[in-house]
């Protein structure tokens, strides 16, 4: 069952339009992230599903409630969303147990002791915001939210504003939190990592539009066009020419998958295409090697665990193509390679485009 | 008016800029900082010799009352009439500052939080009885009904022109106080009111209660408005002593000094930023055109009323004696034109010199934490609770004591308004230097620039808005000035305030019309300007953020 359900969505802002048509349905106790650049509509949406804002058309169902339609909508604090609005927004004069306790009926208070624990507070209840860690802060506003039994929780790009220390630890207390209690969460992001890495489904919004959604393997591997495939991860496109189960390119023959979710039998339409591969299914060899196309390092960017290396193929066409490489391969701009792909590619007919 | 709630801006600078100075020690500085150093004792002596201008009426005034003698200000104070004076003040002003707030706030809450239709405009019409003096607005209500007298009175008149006061602050927070809060209050189940009450209301109360503090000092040294709707207050009691016995003035001056002191204590004891949590500023949400909904109706109907009394009714009146005189006596072009042109010269010089020394004493502030930068921020603060009769009556005990030649002239009343509007100036030209970070002068001097190019090139265009807004402020609030004009004006001089002053005490109502309009007008634009400023302020906040 799905826990929320939008249905053709739409939303404008006086004359500019900030979502046209969305659909997206989130399945119950999953985490469903939602990726998309800045201004993409993303907290458009959560404000939406919240109840701050109303749609101009289209439906919104949380629980099985209809909640909106676009003429009536019901209020915010009578739809049980929980929400995390970005960098926390704790109310500043409350102390962390004010701020947890909000909206808790008073007779249910001694709950807020529970939560405290939760969220790994003890000991932090009488501070204020301002006394307070961003992670910490973080993990305040989501009990904060927790405390109200919500149905489904909305996390607005809640680990944008953490250094980069400690987002990684507050993603897994958020996550370890949020899988204890079995909540549905819609995680708004606009990093993909951070989709790729916690979330059960991802929603790729583009100009309104949900242009891409599926279970992050799904999404990486195996694409539904172009542009959700550049926009999740670093893509590598190549024209080619599909026959059988085959792809000639600039880098010679590759293997293409059909075992996708996708059967729309793409990959086995013959003819001129686009080829995805991604920078890891490269493999750069300082020495010439059966199956493998000779390149020059245009530069690299390295990242301690891997390099991502841009190539040049020494073909006509001067391909640039970007490679992900061990971080102990040390190499040096204008440098000789040879490019070897590895695994199976993903193909489009141009046609389609 | 002589209190301008911009309390608010002081907190509107960039964060950065307010707290580099205060948190942050600086480095010991070498020898190649001698040149500012230079630069910064140049500073600190105009500051030095401003602060103790400042100070001079108080001293003045200490000095009047030990030449009068304990006895005589014994005799003055305590006396019934005293008691009977202090509570007349004390209960108006406690009225007029619940009544304030409470429109302030409520009106407040509907241009900032509500769908309201046509929010600028309304956010101008809610300002504009700023623009409009209180004695002009008592005139309004006791010309058109002559029974309108005491304490009602006073209330309805005072109430309807300090509003805004509480407004301006208020409407600033609420801008400034991140919409998220609220919203997030909603998510958790709590409907409007306990939303307002327990997150909006503790994120404003500072903004309420320094508007409550400004109503106050504005009620406490009015004078004209209370003459004209016979109720009596300190400042009014002062006024006819001045004309009697001017010692006894003076000893009545202490009891009114002390009562702003006051205030101003409670304002300083208010904590000048809410506890604030690390959210940053307000994320700006796209507004959408309003849709006319019916909901609203009600919401609109209060504000339009508050309009009209506020607004419309005073220039209404004005307009239909106006009318009513045109068969009978209109005052002669002649007068009009030269009372105009001496209002504007005495505003625009008084404003002039407020701004100019306002800007030593504002690039003080901003250094680091020293003792002189200190005490300079005590006494800039502590002018704010000076009503303007005790600020003139000082200036006419100067005078008529060690400086004979300045009696009656114009320098007086020049001087009078430059120190008497000193930290409406101080408050805008505070903001700029803020914005203007010490920061932006250093990377124009690494680009190549001479400290005169970086002058004119940076400092310049960074600071002129905030100055010029320093003068319009002042000019406004001088053009609308009553009180201290009236101890100051040289004998044969009429500016507005007094010419229309002059007619309306004989009834002369159509007479006086004219004057009273004109000083609106001149109010109005210079009002108008502001409005322009405070919004560039908001834009280039959210710039900076």
């Amino acid at each position: 069952m799905s826990a929320i359900e939008l249905r053709q969505v739409a939303k404008g802002f006086g004359a500019t339009p900030v979502l046209t048509d969305v659909d997206l349905a989130v399945p119950d106790g999953s985490m469903t992230a939602v990726l998309g650049a800045s201004g993409s509509g993303k907290t458009t949406l959560l404000r939406l599903i919240a109840g701050f804002e109303h749609v101009d058309a289209g439906t919104v169902v949380i629980g099985g409630q209809l909640v909106d339609d676009g003429c009536r909508a019901i209020r915010p604090q009578h739809r049980g969303v929980g929400y995390v609005p970005q960098e926390g927004a704790l109310f500043p004069h409350l102390t962390v147990s004010g701020n947890i306790g909000f909206g808790v009926p008073r007779r249910e208070q001694h709950t807020v002791a529970q939560l405290v624990d939760l969220v790994g507070l003890h000991g932090l209840e009488q501070r204020f915001p301002h006394q307070l860690s961003g992670g910490q802060q973080q993990r305040v506003a989501l009990a904060r939210a927790l405390a109200i039994h919500p149905k489904v929780v909305l996390l607005d790009e809640p680990f944008s504003s953490l250094d980069a220390s400690l987002r990684d630890s507050v993603r897994r207390d958020v996550t370890r939190i949020l899988a204890e209690t079995n909540t549905t969460t819609i995680l708004v992001t606009h990093d993909q990592d951070e989709a790729l890495a916690l979330a059960d489904q991802i929603a790729v919004l583009r100009d309104g539009n949900v242009v891409a959604a599926g279970d992050p393997r799904t999404l990486y591997r195996d694409p539904p066009d172009i542009t959700a495939a550049t926009f999740i991860g670093e893509a590598n496109i190549l024209t080619a020419h599909v026959q059988g189960d085959q792809a000639r390119c600039a880098l010679g023959t590759v293997v293409l998958h059909t075992n996708g979710s996708q059967t729309n039998g793409a990959a086995a339409l013959p003819g001129p295409s686009r080829l995805l591969l991604r920078p890891e299914q490269l493999v750069l060899h300082l020495q010439a090697r059966a199956n493998t196309v000779s390149a020059t390092v245009v530069d690299s960017q390295y990242h301690g665990h891997d390099t991502l290396v841009r190539v040049a193929l020494d073909d006509p066409h001067c391909h640039l193509l970007l490679a992900r490489v061990s971080g102990d391969l040390a190499l040096t701009p204008e440098q000789p390679v040879w490019v070897e792909v590895r695994g199976s590619g993903r193909a489009w007919p141009i046609r389609m485009e | 008016m002589t209190n301008i709630p911009m309390t608010d801006i002081q907190t509107d600078v960039p964060r950065e800029a307010q707290r580099t100075p205060i948190l942050v020690a600086p480095p010991r500085r070498h020898r190649r900082w001698r040149h500012q150093e230079g630069q910064s004792r140049a500073v600190v002596a105009a500051s030095a010799i401003i602060a103790l201008a400042l100070l001079l009426p108080l001293a003045l005034l200490a000095l009047d009352a030990r030449d009068a003698g304990w006895g005589e200000i014994h005799q003055v104070l305590f006396r019934e009439r005293s008691l009977f004076l202090l509570r007349h003040t004390l209960v108006l002003s406690a009225l007029v500052m619940i009544l304030a707030a409470v429109l302030g706030v409520a009106s407040a809450w509907c241009t900032e939080r509500c769908q309201l239709p046509a929010r600028r405009l309304w956010t101008m019409l809610l300002v504009l009885p700023v623009s409009i003096p209180d004695f002009v607005v008592g005139y309004a209500w006791h010309s058109i009904a002559p029974t309108m007298n005491g304490l009602l009175a006073a209330t309805l008149v005072m109430t309807l022109g300090t509003y805004p006061l509480v407004y301006l602050p208020v409407a600033a927070a609420l801008r400034r106080a991140n919409p998220v809060l609220e919203d997030t209050a909603h998510s958790l189940g709590k409907g409007r009111f306990v939303t307002f009450s327990r997150v909006a209301l503790p994120l404003i109360r500072t903004a309420v209660l320094g508007g409550c503090v400004l109503v106050v000092l504005t009620v406490i040294s009015e004078y004209g408005a209370f003459e004209i709707l016979r109720y009596q207050t300190f400042t009014t009691e002062i006024f006819t002593e001045f004309q009697f016995d001017p010692q006894a003035a003076g000893a009545l001056s202490v009891p009114l000094v002390l009562l702003g002191l006051l205030m101003l204590g409670i304002d300083g004891m208010l904590p000048r930023r809410t506890v604030s949590s690390t959210v940053s500023a307000a994320p700006r949400r796209a507004r959408g055109p309003v849709r006319w909904r019916w909901s609203v109706a009600p919401m609109v109907l209060a504000l339009g009323a508050l309009v009209v009394l506020g607004v419309g009714m005073p220039i209404g009146t004005l307009g239909y004696w106006m009318a009513q005189s045109q068969h009978t006596t209109l005052p002669a072009a002649t007068t009009l034109t030269s009372a105009t042109w001496t209002t504007l010269s005495y505003s625009a010089w008084g404003a002039a010199i407020a701004v100019v020394t306002a800007l030593p004493v504002a690039m003080m502030t901003f250094r680091r934490t020293t003792a002189p930068r200190v005490i300079l921020d005590r006494v800039t603060y502590i002018t704010r609770a000076v009503p303007g009769v005790v600020i003139a009556l000082s200036l006419v005990f100067l005078a008529t004591r060690y400086a004979y030649g300045l009696y009656q002239t114009s320098v007086l009343l020049v001087v009078a308004y430059a120190i008497l509007h000193f930290p409406l100036a101080l408050v805008c030209v505070k903001t700029s230097v803020a914005q203007a970070s010490a920061r932006l002068f250093d990377v124009g001097r690494s680009l190549g620039a001479s400290p005169v190019a970086v002058f004119c090139r940076v400092a310049l265009p960074l600071l002129a808005p905030g100055l010029l807004a320093g003068f319009c402020l002042v000019f406004l609030t001088a053009v609308t000035e009553l009180t201290a004009t009236l101890v100051l004006v040289p004998i044969g001089v009429q500016t507005l305030a007094t010419q229309f002053w002059a007619y309306q005490s004989e009834v002369a109502y159509g007479a006086a019309a004219p004057y009273g309009l004109v000083i609106v007008v001149l109010a109005a634009v210079p009002g108008t300007l502001l409005g322009l400023w405070f919004d560039r302020e908001r834009h280039t906040r959210v710039s900076l953020t």
